[in-house]
This record gives C-alpha cells, structure tokens and sequence, in this order.
C-alpha cells in the first residue's frame, strides 16, 4: 500500500491515536492515587510546619490524624458548615481554595476597594484546621493568600488560642524569585513570625511587615516583623496578605464567633 | 472592573513579558529576529494566534477536562485534566492551519507576508505557555481574551525591539566568537534587565 | 561501534543544541535558577527525545506524508504527559518547581526537529542514540548554566550551602541577578562565546 494513499492516511492516524491514548489513559489512571497522596500529604505537612509540630521521622498522616481537627467554617459569619452541606466542591479533606474562590456559587468577588490582598476573589468557605490535644484546643492554623511581586503565595498562619499572637507561619506555594522574595520561605524568616502579635489590648490590627530592621526595643517591635531585603514588594504583598485575612474581611467574623464560643 | 483588565493587559505585556521574563518562544525570538520587518510579520502572527487559542483552551478546558466539567454530560467524576497538554498542542496546531487557510481564502496579501511565519508558531512554546499559564492561574473567559491578546503583544514587542536593535548592529564591530547567536543571547540579556523596571507596578 | 558513540559523543559539543544550533533555550534558560530542576529536566528531555525518536522512526515507512508533523506531535505530546503524570507521582516538589515547564518539553525545537532530521530517515538502534546524545548535549549546558547561577545567586549548589550565606550567619553576599531572567541570556551568550572561540569552526559567518 503505498503511504500516501487516503486509506492509509487514516489508518496510521487512528493507530498512532489509539497506542497513544491507551499509553497515556494508563499511566494517568494508575498513577493518580500516588499523586493524590503526594498532594494530601504536602498540604498536611505545611499545616504540620505551620503549627510547628513536625518532629523527625513520626508519620505525617498519624500526627495529622491524632492532633488536627479540620473544621470548615462560613467565612461571613463564622459559623461552622454543618456536614450536610458538604459536596464536591466544599470537600473538607481535600478543600481546594482557589477553585472555591473561583466557583459561581461558593465564592465571590471582592470590592476592589477592599481587595488590599490583591486576589480579586475569595471563597464564602473555608477549611481552618484545630490543632487539640487531650480534647484542649492548643492553636488555630488558618489559610491565606495573596499576591506577591510575581505570584500568589498560599501560606498557612498559626494562631495561639488568645488569638492574638502568631504561632507560626509558613507559605507552600509561590513563585517569587528565588534568593529575594522567595526568601519568604527562609527557616529564619518564618521564624521571626512566632510570638508576634496581631492586635493590641483595644484589638485594633497592628501587626505589619515594615521595611528594613525592627528595632526590638522599640514599643511597636512586638507588631513588627522585619522586611526583606532586596524583596521590598513581595514583602509588602506578605504584609498586605496577613493584614487582609487577619482582618474584617478575612476571618474578623470567624475570631468574634470563635472567642464567643470558648470564652462564653 | 475595566481597571483589573486594563492591569491584566498592562501586566501581561510588559511585567510578565512571555519572551523576556519567562523565556518562551526563544527559539523563533532567536532566530527571526535579523530584521524589522519580519519580526513585525512574526509578531503579528503570534498575537493573533494567542488572542485566538488562549480563550479557545479556555472554554475547551473549562468546559470539558476540569475535574467535575462533565457534569453537565452526565458524568460529574471525570476528570481529564491529564490530557490537557495533548489537547492544547492539537487546538493550536488546528488554529494555525484554519488561519493559513482563512487568510490565504479571504486575505491573500496578508497572506503573502505572514504565511512563511505561520507553520513556526505552532511549536513556538509562547503560544502554549500562553494556554499553561491560563490553566494555572484560573482564568475566567473574558480575563483569557485580554491575557492571550496582552502576552501575544508582549512577545511582538520584544522581538521587534530585538530585531531594531540587530538591525543597527550590523554595523558594529563584534568579537568573532560572540557573532550572531553570542550577541543577541547578550542583547535580549540587557532588554530583560531594562524590562525589569516595570516589575511590581500596579494600576 | 565507532559509529554509535560518534552518534552520541557528537552532540555534546560539536553540534551541541542549545550552544550551537540555538535550538530548546526556553527551558534552558526557565529552569536553570536550581541544579536540581535542571537535572530533572535533563533527564526528562532526554527521556521523551529517545523515546521519540524511537517510536517515530520504527513507524517511519509508514508515515504518510501529509499528516507527518501532527504525527509527530501526537507521539511527542503522549510522551509528555507520561513523562508529566511520572514526575508529579514520583518527584512531586520537584514537579511543582518546574511548573508549566514540563509540558512545554512539546514545543522544544530539539525534539521535533531531531525527529524531523534524524529518525525519519534512519533505523531505530541510531536514532535512539541520537535522542539520548542529544538530551546529554542540552543537559550538559542545562547544568552549566544551573551550576553558576545556583552558586552565585544563592551560594548553594543542589541545595547544600557552599558559600556561606550573609542572612544565615557566613560572608557571602548573594547576587540576587543570577536567579533573574537576565543572566540566564547573558550566561549562556558567555557560554557560546567561549565554546566558539575554542571551536572556531563554529563561529558564524555574517
């Protein structure tokens, strides 16, 4: 049959579609429980990393299970979502932010006013995950994002149960440049975060990222955390994403509720 | 509203330029860049093929691989976005040959200018990391219109920069071994460190 | 026998991709900020160009002309996203670092235009060597220029400190430049520089 005939033609393109989408349909059928896992287990980790309580070799998932309680709560009120009301979208093991955040139903646009995180849009929804021990609440680990120089950082802040002061914070994904912004991921960096505090005894929000070196004697140093050098932006884009969340817009309603609920 | 559009397009052609800033398309940028006009040719092209196939992928991927975008055919668990890749390459390889056919139908003059550059574009990655990046920053269909027009402009303007600036250093006198390929992989280094002054600037 | 490692040693230098034919920079240049990704990357081009070229040319006298490319294509593409679905199975942060970057191993010049030039016209057992000399030859400047822009830009080399950062306590002040878009044009515009004046042969003539 010489190649280039019509029949021929179509042969060969149907063969070469049938072994490539039989190759391709297999390997992604088969691997996608692994790479699920990877994607549980790295959202895990950072959550664990965010509350400090990664210590060496435990099992990620049995420290997860035993001290972290998910709990998905309505971001204008606060309250928590009932069981009922989960589906595919608001997945409480597998919450997706973004997709939420961009969903017809589950998310909404944010006045761009207000949008100092410069995210346009934001879930109604939220995952927020308790870490207890002994059925004691030790610190709330919250979800956030915003913009950077570059890109959007997803990150994870731990909040002591006074909900005032930082436990802990860490960013999973962004693509600031390495070496300036990326420094966000900086061991030392992070390690500024813990102990700051958010608001002050009348609970105005205060903590802030300020340019250049705070001076620790100063009445402001324990609101203050220090800039990175050479990242003036994705740092002013930390700044603006931590005070965005912390605030009214972000999980104002879910602290009133929250402190409510425990303190009666 | 129309100000976070106007910030998309201002972003996607100068801030997050696709030639400069991601390296995409370096090949094509390299190599056809000799002189003005046909760095105009190319450039022409490639922003009408982006403003074409970013929203096309947009709707394709949207409405049929996202996970859960079946729903509507009864089938709400499928998720394909594996095949995205396969796809995207086979709607701009399908884009490209419609447009020679269309243009070489309805255009023929334009034709006669741009057709040489048309087989290039579908395997210039500018034009598939246009249709990667949408995917991965979610984009709604009108903002994937503006970003496949405003990255497509973004990529013209650099190589015709480019080409004007080979144009003019015709005349100058370049070491032996950095002659052609050296030079202009220096050049295009200086252009993405002056298109670096336009990083963090929002409207 | 001299002929197969002629076959692969060729690529390395003297007919290098991305030095001297100026094909596959755009990952050349997105990927190079680490050692790591470029290695990854390395063995991912390298990968999907054997295979490539392998499947292309065992179908070869099969092909019918008129629809070769999007044949081509479609080999490439499936090859990809095996290649996409494997790294975020069994490289996950890695695969995360690349980003859109693996995907764009379809429209890599190298691959298509080794299938173009090599393995339609030639046996399988030389076309694959082909594939794996060339996936070495764009490695091999892949890993030079990741290897000067991981030390300078971050005093690491595969994330184990070198040079002993000024923020962790050491001396070394890191040139944030080497991780930025800029010096990757002007690392491998020096490379080519140099490869050119010690092969003069390989210098363009204008």
């Amino acid at each position: 049959m010489p190649a280039d005939s019509v029949k021929k033609t179509l042969i060969v393109a149907f063969g070469v579609c049938i072994v490539c989408s039989i190759l391709v349909s297999t390997a992604a059928v088969s691997l996608k429980g692994i790479q699920d896992e990877n994607k549980r287990l790295d959202r895990i980790k950072n959550i664990l990393l965010a509350g400090d309580l990664l210590n060496g070799d435990a099992d990620l998932r049995t420290i997860y299970e035993e001290k972290i309680q998910p709990m998905m709560i309505d971001l204008s009120n606060g309250k928590q979502v009932p069981k009922e009301e989960f589906n595919e979208v608001l997945n409480i093991e597998d919450f997706d932010i973004t997709m939420v955040a961009g969903h017809p139903q589950y998310g909404m646009t944010i006045p761009s006013e207000k949008d100092t995180a410069k995210i346009n849009k934001m879930p109604k929804y939220t995952v927020v995950y308790i870490h207890k021990e002994d059925n004691v609440i030790k610190q709330i680990i919250l979800p956030v994002y915003g913009k950077g120089l570059w890109s959007t950082m997803y990150g994870f802040v731990a909040l002591d149960t006074d909900l005032k002061t930082v436990r802990g914070f860490t960013f999973y994904d962004h693509a600031e440049t390495p070496g300036l912004g990326g420094e966000v991921d900086n061991p030392r960096w992070k390690a500024i975060w813990k102990g700051k505090q958010i608001f002050d005894e009348k609970g105005d929000l205060r903590i802030e990222v300020i340019k250049g070196t705070v001076d620790t004697s100063g009445s402001e140093a324990q609101y203050q955390i220090d800039g990175l050098s050479g990242a003036t932006l994705t740092a002013r884009g930390v700044n603006d994403l931590v005070r965005f969340w912390l605030g009214d817009d972000g999980y104002g309603p879910f602290f009133k509720r929250f402190k409510e609920e425990i303190y009666g | 509203m129309i100000e976070h559009y106007l910030n998309l397009f201002i972003q996607s052609v100068f801030i997050e330029n696709l030639a400069l800033a991601f390296f995409l398309g370096m090949c094509t940028f390299l190599a056809v860049s000799r002189t003005v006009g046909t760095a105009v040719g190319l450039g022409i092209s490639v922003v009408t093929i982006q403003t074409i196939t970013v929203p096309v992928n947009n709707l394709i991927y949207n409405n049929m691989l996202k996970e859960g975008a079946l729903g509507w055919a009864g089938l709400p668990n499928v998720n394909l976005a594996f095949l995205g890749l396969i796809t995207f390459i086979g709607v701009i390889a399908a884009m490209v040959q419609i447009l020679e056919m269309a243009l070489d139908r309805f255009v023929p003059a334009l034709y006669t200018t741009l057709g040489i550059f048309l087989p290039l574009l579908t395997v210039n990655c500018a034009i598939l990391g246009g249709s990667l990046f949408m995917v991965e920053r979610n984009y709604t269909l009108t903002e994937s219109v503006i970003y496949g027009f405003g990255s497509g402009t973004g990529w013209a303007l650099a190589i015709i920069a480019l080409a004007g600036i080979r144009e003019k250093m015709k005349y100058s006198n370049v070491p032996a071994g950095l002659r052609g390929a050296g030079i202009t992989f220096l050049t295009a280094g200086l252009m993405a460190i002056a298109f670096m002054l336009f990083s963090g600037i929002q409207l | 026998m001299g002929k197969y490692l002629e076959t692969v040693k060729h690529p390395l230098f003297d007919s290098n991709p991305v030095g001297v034919q100026i094909l596959g920079i755009c990952s050349a240049l997105a990927v190079t900020t680490k050692l790591e990704t470029a290695i990854v990357m390395t063995i991912a081009v390298t990968a999907v160009l054997a295979f490539s070229n392998v499947s292309i040319s065992l179908i070869r006298n099969q092909i019918p002309g008129s629809i070769r490319i999007i044949v081509e294509m479609a080999i490439i593409a499936s090859l990809v996203i095996l290649v996409d679905q494997f790294l975020k199975a069994f490289a996950y942060q890695t695969s995360k670092q690349l980003s859109v970057f693996v995907g764009l191993i379809i429209t890599n010049c190298i691959i298509m235009g080794r299938a173009e030039a090599v393995a339609l016209h030639n046996p399988p057992r030389i076309s694959f060597l082909d594939g794996i000399g060339n996936g070495l030859g764009y490695g091999l400047m892949l890993l030079v220029v990741a290897f000067f822009r991981e030390l300078f830009g971050s005093g690491k080399l595969l994330g184990m400190t070198v040079l002993p950062n000024v923020t962790e306590g050491g001396w070394y002040l890191p040139n944030g430049l080497f991780l930025l878009a800029p010096s990757g044009f002007i690392l491998v515009g020096l490379i080519i520089w140099a490869l050119r004046t010690w092969k003069p042969e390989l210098r363009e003539v204008e």
